[in-house]
């Protein structure tokens, strides 16, 4: 009794306000405390730049499929031009944000779990407290300022790509009328879905930089505690964003007028 | 200096710390020894507040340090230097940067006065042209070496050291074993060192304290340890086992 209360209660309680203190910590300081431009700079870098490719492949090949299966379902109903207009709308404002948030928690993710955790068991963030300075200052807030930055940027890469290979796609291969595509593209698509997809991709930003380095700097002793930290940094951060998105579709949507004008 | 009353501390249900007294007087240098496990390296975390006691108090020059939130511990942590058991030297950062770590992010010292306050510590340890290497390319006692000038470099008063000489060769220990005897000499501070090795304890301990059971078991100088007739004392300085210990059936 005591036990099971300790594993399904107690302990993700407690995860879950120790959680809550390093997001509270994170904007604290990022408000209070001017961080290191340089390593902004550099998690920027890794963050952003290198993920570009990952996002360019995963983005067209979104928006590749998201045609082909929309202009088949139109078809039977004689609708074939305005497979355009659902494929950009739903890169702007769903899969866009959430396929690169997707890929960005993997990639990313991961590669921050891993890294906090692995100085978490070598003492080198005990280290870095001896040496006067707060670990949420020096690895987690320019980690958390690069991920709300980047990840914005990438959405629109992204949603850029999905909607230039889907073009393609319809047009040359799938043979609909490139001009009423373009047009009922431009027609549907709204700036406020736009909007909308980059609303959720700083959010998301701040979910899997917070998520990640938690699970890094609470990380469990030796290699096998920075293989779950680095797991379960992807698998928490990924579920929760999913989760969140259907929330935020909820809010966003009734907040930003969305009809046609 | 540093005054430990009545420390408790467990982990979950197992308790390490059981009731720790003890104090260490400014400019002494005070060696801890204990069984590996005993809570040697819980008690270093406890005097620089890495870790929270459940009970008992850590006072640091006159001032309580248990109830202090991480900001405020920041400014007293400043009075100490902490040389870790396996270095934890940054790896990202080179030598030069792991050892100028502090004095460039104070940004009270120019570039080029900290870069000349680095050699001086890298002098102090006897490592020449290490400069910018990675962590990665140095050896154990090397990275021991850096660790300590790193914590040397900003001119700490107290100074902690975890298990300095566990895992190096003997040759290399006795250097470790010099320099920390040297920096004690040189430069007054206040040293504390936690050890399983008698030999290094009785050479850089003038107070040598042994951890066991959770309690401060004994203290005193080297000579009172090795003379003692106690069987718990006299075992662990002779590094002789008890048939009867549990830690060593099956
Ligand atoms: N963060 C921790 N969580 C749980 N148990 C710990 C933690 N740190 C230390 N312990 C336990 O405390 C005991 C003493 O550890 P330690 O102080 O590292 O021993 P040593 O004297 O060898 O340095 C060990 O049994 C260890 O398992
Ligand atoms: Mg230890």
């Amino acid at each position: 009794m005591a036990t099971a209360f300790q594993k399904f209660i107690h302990a993700p309680l407690t995860d879950l306000g120790k959680f809550a203190l390093l997001t509270f910590e994170t904007l604290h300081s990022l408000f209070t405390i001017r961080p290191s431009f340089r390593h902004y700079l550099y998690q920027l870098h890794f963050i952003g730049v290198k993920s570009q490719a990952v996002v360019l492949v995963t983005g067209a090949f979104t928006g590749m499929v998201l045609c082909a299966q929309t202009y088949v379902q139109f078809h039977k109903v004689n609708m074939d031009t305005a497979t355009g207009a659902v494929v950009s709308v739903a890169m702007c404002s769903e899969l866009g944000p959430v396929i690169t948030a997707l890929m960005v928690a993997g990639r990313v993710g991961a590669a921050m779990a891993a890294e906090l955790g692995t100085m978490k068991v070598t003492e080198q963030i005990d280290a870095l407290r001896t040496l006067a300075a707060h670990p949420v200052d020096y690895l987690v807030v320019p980690r958390f300022l690069a991920t709300i930055t980047s990840l914005p940027l990438l959405t629109i890469i992204s949603i850029f790509v999905g909607i230039g290979a889907s073009y393609l796609v319809g047009t040359l291969l799938l043979g609909i009328d490139s001009a009423y595509y373009y047009h009922n593209l431009l027609v549907y698509t709204l700036p406020t879905d736009v909007f909308i997809g980059l609303i959720k991709a700083f959010i998301f930003g701040g979910i899997i930089a917070t998520v990640s380095c938690y699970k890094g700097l609470s990380c469990d002793q030796g290699a096998e505690g920075v293989g779950r930290a680095t797991t379960e940094a992807v698998v928490y951060s990924s579920i929760s964003l999913l989760i969140i998105n259907f929330f935020l579709t909820l809010t966003l949507t009734r907040v930003f007028d969305t009809s046609l004008r | 200096m540093i005054v430990i009353e009545g420390l408790h501390k467990s982990f979950d249900s197992h308790s390490v710390l059981k009731g720790v007294e003890f104090h260490i007087d400014r400019g002494d240098s005070a060696a801890i020894i204990g069984r590996s496990g005993c809570g040697k390296s819980v008690l270093l975390k406890l005097i620089i507040g890495l870790i929270r006691p459940d009970r008992g108090e850590v006072r640091i020059g006159g001032k309580i340090i248990n109830d202090l939130s991480e900001r405020e511990l920041m400014t007293i942590r400043r009075k100490f230097g902490m040389v870790f058991q396996g270095a934890a030297l940054f790896d990202s950062l080179t030598v030069a940067e792991n050892i100028g770590f502090v004095l460039s992010r104070e940004k009270t010292l120019t570039p080029g006065a900290i870069s000349r306050k680095v050699d001086q510590a890298l002098e102090m340890v006897e490592l020449h042209g290490t400069r910018d290497k990675k962590p990665a390319e140095l050896s154990g006692g090397m990275r021991k070496r850096v660790g300590l000038a790193r914590a040397l470099v900003y001119e700490p008063e107290i100074i902690l050291y975890d298990e300095p000489t566990t895992g190096l060769d003997p040759v290399v220990a006795d250097s470790i074993d010099k320099l920390i005897q040297k920096v004690s000499r040189q430069l007054e501070i206040t040293s504390v060192a936690v050890t399983h090795d008698m030999r290094t304890a009785g050479r850089v301990g003038q107070k040598i304290l042994m951890l066991h059971n959770g309690i401060i078991y004994i203290q005193g100088d080297a000579d009172k340890l090795f003379k003692s007739t106690d069987p718990v004392v006299h075992r662990f300085v002779n590094g002789i086992s008890d048939p009867k210990d549990a830690t060593f059936k099956n």
